[in-house]
């Protein structure tokens, strides 16, 4: 009996041991949706990924998918700070008040919210400058455009989409000033059904471009099975859609960042910080612009890439007024990014309301 | 408020494509609740149905036995669910949660290699001179066969239950398994095929999104439609015509408040979104104040045959 308690024993040292000694570092990822979902939580597992195969044995990483925004959300991070994890990146705008929350009980686990506001001492916050994206979409978008109407599926009324609509439109109305917007509000960041109809209801209201700022595929199956409208891929490629009705994309590269997060967790150089890239540090790629767009859109629509990358243009450029017509920015003058991060309000010709 | 721009002969018609698949697995639950068995694993069986219909009709290029696929594969998911309820008695609420998590997870393993691929979609029927009625013909005689075919499932259960025998020996059953017991019924017999009618429902509506509503596979993608089924058939208070009823409003309710938004008229979203939920409260606190909620008495308690 005796020598079986202590080969038992011994066999469990052993094995704690190796794991000690193999994972210094447990990161911990926390999505909206599922990570087959194509879109946004795809992203991030594909960034999650690239820690494991850039560490190697050094790193172990865990996740949890489809959690829900709101109480639930501090149930799963909490649970996952218990679990052992050192790091835990919290990839949705509605896991923010949680993510503090579950960060005062545990001051020493780092946290990186996504798209959020809030900081504390071991809580970073970082995002991507999507509306630079945005922009790039909206002028291709205004320029293909025949019926000049344009539908966008929206997900919450969070600064993040408002930009992002705004610099769709503005950069739309550039190129074709009889431009309209429709906009409709899913209330969900993933919900296939639900975003087919929507890309649905407003092909059938005489939308011939659908943008999405939700996470799934299905509004670019919708727009393809009604034939005549494009799309762009939203977070992520969505190149099973190209050449039609899927036209261009904007992609999320979390990977670098998630790499030089933990290795700073390992290195113990640790520091909250507050990190916001575009296109230039690459954190923001424009998906391959395919030939249903015509050459001149492209080459512009490239142009414009460039002068953003390289700081040149800054897609929210004065003169532009405030939806209820006061002046929001003088000529030539740029936005800064504290307006840009508390966004709540359309810019002028946006003819909607934002639901509160 | 300008709401020119949408089409009533359109939206009618979108109505009718997105209550299908809740109405499919809200009527097979009704009936498996008939018999005295709450299975809460619709939403997982649904999901198992999404992707094995999506799955086999991608291979064969006929959707057609897709859904048959679907059909046979979530009811053998929920005979499961019924061996362990019924012959190992395990706890009906534990197991049919149980189930919904066994079918998400299963459906993901599944699905994986199906991820941004294209199906082939039903042919919309061709009903000849219906379908050339001016509105009344895009409205309602233009649609695919699944549309009809859960019209016709709803009629179907209403006459077995209502006017066969063995519609009434179900529902005995689910009111009061001893007397049935007692009268000579094979309790459990009878509710294995309730459930598995009832999984072959779920199984349907799934395949309905991933090949018609949708249509494409993405993981998740029942994204709470099997709950919504499950309130339904509270919401009608187990009768098949209600069901039918709470299924068009609920897809309903959908697909009208995206329409008007995106015709640009300014409504309470949040508000909308919510009022089917809000009218099933409003039903049960109804029905409850009335004294009879009409729940199958045996609704969800264990039967072990004493003799």
């Amino acid at each position: 009996m005796h020598r079986r308690t202590l080969l038992a024993s011994a066999a469990l040292a052993l094995t704690l041991g190796q794991a000690a000694a193999a994972q210094d570092v447990t990161a911990g990822f926390i999505y909206v949706g599922p990570v087959g979902d194509g879109g946004w939580t795809y992203e991030h597992d594909q960034g999650r990924l690239a820690v494991e195969e850039h560490f190697g044995d050094q790193v172990k990483t865990i996740y949890q998918e489809s959690v829900p925004e709101g109480a639930d959300a501090e149930r799963a991070i909490t649970q996952m700070a218990l679990s052992g994890a050192d790091i835990i990146f919290t990839t949705s705008f509605g896991y923010m008040d949680p993510t503090i929350a579950v960060a005062e009980k545990f001051p020493d686990v780092k946290f990186e919210h996504a798209t959020g506001y809030k900081r504390a001492d071991n809580v970073s916050i970082y995002s991507a400058r999507f509306y630079e994206g945005r922009a790039i979409q909206g002028h291709i978008a205004g320029s293909m455009t025949e019926t000049n109407k344009i539908g966008y599926i929206a997900s919450f009324p969070i600064p993040e989409v408002i930009r992002g609509i705004n610099s769709a439109y503005l950069h739309a109305k550039k190129v074709n000033p009889d431009v309209e917007f429709s906009i409709v509000w899913a209330y969900t960041w993933f919900d296939p059904s639900k975003e087919a109809d929507a890309a649905r209801a407003l092909i059938e209201n005489g939308a011939d471009v659908i943008l999405q700022h939700t996470d799934s595929t299905a509004p670019q199956a919708a727009a393809q099975e009604a034939g005549d409208v494009i799309t762009f891929g939203q977070a992520s490629d969505m190149y099973d859609y190209a050449p039609l009705p899927r036209v261009s994309s904007i992609i999320d590269d979390w990977a670098p960042y998630y790499i030089e997060r933990v290795q700073a967790v390992i290195d113990g150089t640790w520091e909250s910080t507050d990190t916001w890239d575009g296109i230039g540090p690459g954190m923001v790629g424009i998906g391959e612009i395919t030939d249903a767009v015509p050459e001149d859109v492209k080459a512009e629509a490239l142009a414009m890439k460039e002068a953003i990358a390289s700081g040149e243009y800054h897609p929210f450029t004065g003169p532009i007024n405030k939806a209820d017509g006061s002046v929001w920015l003088e000529e030539g003058e740029v936005a800064d990014d504290g307006t840009l991060l508390g966004m709540d309000f359309y810019v002028e010709g946006i003819d909607a309301e934002i639901p509160n | 408020m300008d709401l020119s721009s949408i089409n009533p002969v359109l939206l009618v018609a979108s109505i009718m494509v997105s209550a299908t698949p809740i109405l499919l697995a809200a009527i097979g639950e009704m009936v498996v609740e008939k018999s005295g068995v709450l299975n809460l694993g619709v939403e997982g069986m649904m999901i198992t149905g999404a992707v094995v219909g999506f799955a086999i009709a991608v291979n064969t290029g006929a959707p057609g036995w897709g859904f048959l696929a679907a059909a046979c594969a979530s009811a053998a998911l929920s005979l499961s669910f019924g061996v362990l309820t019924q012959f190992l008695l395990s706890n009906q609420v534990a197991t049919g949660l149980g189930l919904t998590l066994v079918g998400l997870g299963l459906s993901s393993l599944i699905g994986k290699p199906y991820e941004g691929m294209k199906s082939p979609t039903l042919p919309k029927l061709d009903l000849g001179p219906l379908s050339d009625i001016p509105v009344l013909g895009r409205m309602l005689f233009s649609h695919d066969i699944m549309v009809y075919f859960a019209l016709a499932l709803v009629a179907g259960v209403w006459a077995f239950l209502k006017f066969t025998r063995a519609g009434l020996i179900l529902r005995a059953t689910g009111e009061s398994h001893d007397s049935a017991h007692a009268l000579g019924y094979k309790v459990v017999r009878i509710r294995l095929a309730a459930i598995a009618f009832g999984g072959a429902c779920a199984g349907l509506g799934g395949a309905y999104l991933s090949l018609v509503r949708v249509p494409q596979w993405t993981e998740g993608m029942t994204a709470g439609a099997g709950w919504i089924a499950l309130a339904i058939v509270v919401f009608a208070s187990w009768r098949p015509w209600r069901v039918a009823v709470g299924a068009y409003l609920f897809g309903g309710v959908t697909v009208l408040q995206l329409n008007l938004q995106a015709a640009g008229a300014n409504v309470p979203v949040a508000l909308l979104s919510a009022s089917p939920y809000i009218i099933t409260i409003l039903v049960l606190v109804v029905i409850s104040a009335r004294g009879h909620h009409g729940a199958p008495a045996s609704l969800g308690r264990p039967f072990h045959a004493t003799t």
